[in-house]
């Protein structure tokens, strides 16, 4: 994996937006899949020690995921996302909203905007995050992710290191 | 009854008070004269929400109160979006792994 991908990071709280960019070294189409397919999403989405489970996806405008943040111990976050714009391969967006196990949502949510873009082979990725209340931007890291940070670094670490010895 | 920090800070007049104060302490009176058509009252109470998430502490000098921002507390917001920015960083290192292993499994 090329260290120099670009990764920016950038919370304004006055308008309760987030904006990342990031770039993969990958192309377009597969980056694509890989924020769009219920199964490539699950495989990536939850920093390890916690999974993602995908109950149900219809990837379509007006379609939603259903979806669940695992913990170790096997406590479950519910979400769904709802999809409101659909253009592929370039740009997304979507609803947001945490939920209980039975799919109601619980409002208010967030407002995701991706847009993708290919130059060398490599894949630029825009997010743009918007809450609709700062209390909620707090409780997306509630998700529950902020255990197990260091030894899932560590053990990336040592996967990357394994995966780039390969020839 | 504990406030919400980031309830306390979505507020754009009480924002503008945590910059004023980060420069220097300040009494109401003062704060007050920075803000057309907020009353004494008004930035009093934003003044007391501040102070119950302990995001300002008050010194008293004579006859005089001054409000000060509490830095430490201030820093805690910035670990919050730290910690936020590490999750993505997590994901983000993830997905470069699938990534790679999906294109070595088309080679």
């Amino acid at each position: 994996m090329s260290t120099n991908l670009l990764f920016d990071f950038t919370v304004d709280k006055s308008i309760k937006t987030v904006f990342i960019t990031r770039e993969f070294a990958a192309e377009q189409s597969l980056v694509w899949d890989a924020f769009t397919k219920a199964e490539l999403l699950d495989q990536w989405v939850a920093p390890k020690p916690w999974s993602s489970k995908t109950k149900h996806m219809n990837f379509e405008v007006g379609g939603r995921r259903f979806y669940a943040m695992v913990s170790p111990e096997g406590m479950e976050r519910w979400a769904i996302q709802e999809y409101t714009s659909i253009t592929p391969i370039t740009n997304f967006k979507m609803h947001n909203a945490f939920a209980d196990k039975d799919e109601n949502p619980e409002l208010p949510g967030s407002e995701w905007d991706y847009t993708f873009s290919e130059q060398n082979g490599i894949t630029k990725v825009n997010i743009i995050i918007t809450n609709e209340s700062l209390e909620r931007m707090e409780r997306m890291i509630e998700m529950g992710f902020i255990e197990g940070f260091k030894m899932t670094i560590n053990n990336l670490d040592n996967l990357l290191t394994t995966l780039s010895e390969k020839p | 009854m504990r406030r919400d920090i980031f309830q306390a800070i979505a507020d754009p007049t009480r924002r503008a008070i945590i910059a004023l104060i980060a420069v220097q302490a300040m009494t109401p009176n003062a704060l007050a004269a920075h803000f057309e058509g907020s009353s004494r009252q008004a930035v009093s109470k934003h003044l007391q929400i501040l102070a119950e998430c302990e995001l300002v502490k008050q010194t008293q000098q004579g006859r005089e109160i001054y409000y000060q921002l509490e830095i430490d507390k201030m820093k805690e917001v910035d670990q919050w979006l730290e910690q936020f920015r590490k999750i993505w960083e997590t994901r983000f290192s993830q997905l470069d792994t699938l990534l790679q292993t999906i294109q070595n499994q088309k080679k």
